[in-house]
């Protein structure tokens, strides 16, 4: 395998997980709700499907669980910033909190285990075409299903009536609810969602990128996917972009430390954060673009009025 | 099942006080649930994590310990938070405010004299609050979000630092360990009651802080237009109170003061520069802010009873081996309860059975 | 509710008479800086703990605190063990070791062991392992199996321990292969599985093909299991992740020592202010068999460990020349233990700057 590719596919696994999250807080948050606890149903689902996945022996039954648990823990958040109305930034650090200790008991008797790898594409004949063979068709299946997941929230969002209203309720929840729609079902199903995904994403690290089990293992992974999704300004596509350009300066510096130029690892270490500051200033400088896309109730709580 | 809330027509002043004490309830039931579960005695375990740290003296300097950071940095993060500016990374700004602290007793060790200490205090504010200034900068010159520039900046803060821990500030007699020269008694912080704990003045000085914020919120102007212009930034610019100013008042002060936490740390609780300085107070601090209802008076509150979870889970984790998973899984429990139990402050819970549809005609 | 607590507290003080008669137990406590499961640092000192609960079970008592931040709250938690009746605290951090020499001040009667620092006391000795005994034995496997004739060196901070481990590796690996070179990456964690699994391919991406670490996660091991190429265990045997890859591991087995000093303390033998620094010879670390590699490399490994362990043999003998060229140690010159426990620069062939 080429040097080329073989960095390519480097930043695609490191970038993956990054997008699976916060493709799945951007579809939460285009709802109006924050949800700050991204890196807590990251690693319930690390934990989960791992555990699944060393327990049945398939992988595949692993990122289910992965799915299930990161849903099922965003449901808690849901219940008490969405029922209950409560502050949603505490609520969503408080979930991180619990997240991580919960997967720590879990995980207890899963440490140092050899778990069950997610096995990659391997079409015969395309997969070792030089050059992209096996940047097109032979990486993880979990890459394939964060870029049809951005182009699918992508066509939600902007192409069905279902995301239209979604992106309303986002916007205006009152007038979406003297519309006479069930805001509150609307962003339950969004917040799932989000941690469908937030979940996944954890799958992704525990079955693919070192399938393996270590507590705390999405070592702010979470917080980087919330930072990226601000990164787009809430479009989709851009956070494919956020993801690959932080992915990459990650993998780009280590390279830089490999061929020794002597530059302090703590500056490398932190491009990739100055890069995204960088970046994020310079296309932000439409306002009009900005707000535009900002959606206005965001981490406002919703009570039906009668 | 689903639950409905209905609006109170005004805040209810009985919920406001028998909240926390429902909450308290709820977790100490929880604690009872989940200690049994574990095989653990439930009474004594709940007796370890309440009560245990506050009956004895040094345990409560302990708590104080703990405590000052996190009051410090929610005082500034709940006036910024309710002028509607997201400051997330008191992190990095507390970060800061150590190293900017630091830089007398590191560069200039023999300047010991009354004036030490207050300058160090200063340049920590300082230096929390130029690095509180980036993202408010970067948010009303170029409209770049603040939520983002913030938390980046907390990773380059800790990498700068540990630079310079393991760099131009370290020790030359440390071995080539990182972490500076250990600060001389001048620099020091002093200790409250030396002979019956060690808490030193972060403590004082947090409450402190939190009384004149308190103050300016409710008495003067500045406090009146962080509302304003944190409800509707509308009704605040007819009100000619300008919102890119605010900003930066939202963003220094908050700063500053999570630098000024950042010092406290560094010269009392620590004694010198090292490599990393905070725990993640930063963070913490975010919900303290907001389990103190926004108001400088209630991070006092949460500060103590956050401190008070760290403290009783290691002291469940050392007697009786509850793993510190389960006290964080517990703390989160804790968290939420008191969050949940607010709403009552201002709805009425009524939980509707059958079907939504019809109970909504 | 008043109520309520009187019941709480009569209820615990009753517990807390009934369990009393357990207590004549000597009571030995652990601070991790890490979580006890963490495959790494400090689940190997757990495993020692362990041992001490295996061996003198009957006798004494182990308590540990783990995930404690270095800073105050470490000094919280010590002075909490010194308070509850321990018998001997051991502080299993660097960072720890400003926190326990304040506690120990104020504690004349309990003892203190800080693994890995420089300080001592009355009543704090300090104990560590000669790691680099271990990293001379696979630099040379690694000189000896390696194609392209570079190795990659996955590193977390810089500190002593770690730019120690880096130059006997190089200089075991230069026994053999005089021309050999190091790559090294500075991944800025202890512990960051994903972190040192994209670094390790990044070493690999460069042309090396024997990689090692001085971090903590399995994770580099996997990347070489699938990329197919050699490397070794960091702490514990690592053969369950790299069945293909591992060739050998440096164990850390902290047991014995720690049941040593337990006893020591028990008879009235333990003695202050004294220094440990214990290698192969005293089983504080050992080697994982020695696979994946052809007969004659590991014949010549396990000749170097008996060398190393008879003390015919000492890593770091001259002559060594600096990166920069000077002479460090001259012919037959075997360098003090000092500048090794304080080593802030690199020998000759280290393809790096270190970070100062």
């Amino acid at each position: 395998m080429d040097i080329f590719q073989s960095v390519l596919l480097t930043i695609a696994t490191a970038s993956t997980p990054l997008l699976l999250a916060a493709i799945g807080e951007l579809v939460v948050e285009r709802s109006g709700v924050l949800n700050l606890g991204v890196e807590g149903m990251m690693v319930i689902g690390a934990v989960c499907a791992f555990a699944a996945a060393y327990l049945s022996g398939n992988p595949w039954i692993g990122v289910i669980a992965g799915i299930v648990a990161g849903a099922v823990l965003s449901l808690l958040f849901g219940v008490l910033a969405l029922s209950l109305a409560t502050n949603q930034v505490a609520t969503g650090l408080s979930l991180t909190l619990l997240g991580i200790g919960l997967s720590g008991m879990i995980g207890e008797n899963f440490v140092g285990r050899a778990g069950a790898r997610l096995p990659n594409l391997d079409i015969p004949v395309l997969t070792d075409l030089p050059l992209v063979g096996r940047l097109v068709f032979g990486q993880d299946p979990l890459f394939y299903v964060s870029i049809a997941l951005t182009a699918a929230v992508m066509w939600f969002l902007f192409r069905t009536r279902t995301g239209l209203t979604l992106r309303a309720i986002g916007d205006n929840h009152k007038s979406a609810h003297a519309l006479g729609i069930n805001v509150l079902k609307y962003r339950y199903l969004a917040v799932m969602f989000g941690g469908a995904c937030a979940g996944l994403a954890g799958a992704h690290l525990s079955l693919v990128y070192t399938p393996q089990w270590v507590e705390n293992m999405t070592a702010g992974r979470g917080w980087i996917a919330l930072a990226l999704v601000v990164f787009a300004s809430w479009r989709p596509w851009r956070v494919i972009g956020g993801a690959y350009l932080f992915g990459a300066v990650t993998i780009g510096q280590l390279h830089a430390q490999a061929l020794g130029f002597g530059i302090p690892s703590q500056l490398l270490s932190s491009l990739p954060y100055l890069a995204t500051i960088v970046v994020l200033v310079l296309i932000s400088r439409d306002r009009r673009l900005t707000v535009m896309n900002t959606p206005a109730s965001l981490a406002q709580p919703f009570v039906p009025d009668r | 099942m689903r639950i409905e809330l209905i609006k109170r027509p005004q805040q209810s002043a009985l919920f406001s006080a028998v909240s926390p004490l429902l909450a308290l309830g709820l977790t100490v039931l929880a604690g009872f649930v989940i200690f049994s579960l574990l095989g653990k005695p439930p009474l004594e375990a709940l007796y370890i994590y309440f009560v245990e740290p506050l009956s004895e003296t040094w345990q409560l300097h302990e708590l104080a310990i703990k405590a000052a950071p996190l009051i410090m940095i929610a005082v500034g993060l709940s006036v910024c938070y309710r002028s509607n500016n997201w400051n997330i990374g008191a992190e990095g700004q507390f970060i800061l405010g150590g190293i900017a602290g630091s830089l007398i007793p590191i560069l200039m060790p023999g300047f010991q004299n009354f004036l030490t200490l207050p300058l160090m205090l200063l340049f920590g504010f300082i230096g929390g609050a130029a690095m509180g200034a980036v993202p408010a900068l970067l948010k009303t010159r170029f409209n770049t979000n603040e939520i983002l520039t913030s938390l980046m900046l907390v990773y380059v803060a800790q990498l700068f630092l540990d630079w310079l821990a393991r760099g131009v500030f370290r020790d030359p007699n440390g071995n080539n360990f990182p972490g500076s020269i250990r600060f001389p008694s001048a620099a020091r912080l002093p200790e409250i009651i030396p002979s019956q704990g060690s808490a030193h003045l972060g403590i004082v000085l947090a409450v402190i802080a939190a009384a004149i914020v308190w103050v300016m919120m409710k008495y003067l102007l500045r406090g009146f237009e962080v509302k304003v212009l944190g409800g509707s930034p509308r009704a605040g610019r007819f009100a000619g109170f300008s919102s890119s100013r605010m900003v930066f008042f939202a963003f220094i002060l908050s700063g500053g003061l999570a630098g000024l936490a950042g010092i406290c740390e560094v010269s009392g609780a620590i004694g010198q520069l090292r490599e990393t300085i905070s725990p993640g107070y930063g963070f913490a601090a975010i919900i303290v802010a907001f389990l103190g209802r926004l108001n400088p008076l209630g991070a006092i509150a949460a500060g103590f009873v956050l401190a008070l979870t760290y403290l009783g889970g290691e002291g469940a984790q050392m007697s009786l081996g509850i793993s510190d998973k389960v006290a964080r899984v517990y703390q989160g429990l804790l968290l939420f309860f008191v969050l949940g139990c607010d709403t009552l402050i201002h709805y009425r819970i009524r939980l509707v059975f059958g079907d939504p549809v019809k109970a909504q005609g | 509710m008043k109520k309520f607590l009187f019941a709480l507290t009569a209820t615990v003080a009753l517990t807390a008479a009934s369990g009393a008669f357990a207590e004549d137990k000597f009571k030995a406590c652990f601070i991790y800086v890490g979580s006890k499961t963490d495959g790494g640092w400090t689940q190997a000192h757990d495993i020692g703990r362990q041992m001490v609960d295996k061996e003198l079970g009957d006798k004494v008592e182990t308590v540990f605190l783990e995930n404690v931040p270095e800073g105050p709250d470490a000094e919280r938690a010590i002075e909490r063990f010194a308070r509850s009746g321990c018998g001997i605290i051991f502080t299993t951090s660097f960072g720890f070791m400003d926190p326990t020499i304040a506690v120990a001040e104020k504690f004349p009667d309990v003892k203190f062991e800080h693994a890995t620092g420089y300080k001592t006391a009355p009543n704090v000795t300090t104990y560590n392992s000669r790691f680099y005994e271990g990293r001379y034995i696979i630099g040379q496997i690694a000189g000896e199996v390696s194609k392209t004739g570079v190795a990659g060196y996955i590193a977390s901070f810089p500190i002593p321990e770690v730019v120690m481990g880096i130059n006997s590796f190089l200089l075991g690996a230069r026994s053999v292969n005089p021309d050999f070179k190091l790559k090294v990456v500075w991944v800025n964690t202890w512990f960051d599985a994903g972190k040192e699994a994209d670094a390790a391919k990044a070493l690999i991406d460069q042309g090396v093909d024997v990689i090692t670490q001085h971090t903590d996660s399995t994770g580099p091991m996997q990347v070489a299991e699938e990329r197919g190429i050699k490397a070794f265990g960091q702490a514990f045997d690592q053969i369950e992740a790299g069945p293909n890859a591992q060739m050998t591991a440096i164990e850390d087995t902290w047991g014995p020592y720690y049941v040593k000093q337990i006893k020591a303390a028990m008879d009235g033998t333990w003695e202050g202010g004294k220094s440990t620094w214990d290698g192969l010879k005293d089983g504080i670390l050992s080697m994982a068999p020695y696979t994946n590699m052809p007969d004659e490399v590991k014949a010549q490994a396990e000749k170097t460990q008996a060398a190393i362990e008879s003390g015919e043999l000492h890593p770091f003998t001259g002559p060594v020349n600096k990166q920069d060229g000077t002479v460090w140690l001259k012919e037959g010159e075997v360098s003090d233990d000092g500048t090794l426990l304080g080593m802030n620069f690199y020998v000759e062939g280290v393809d790096d700057k270190l970070p100062q």
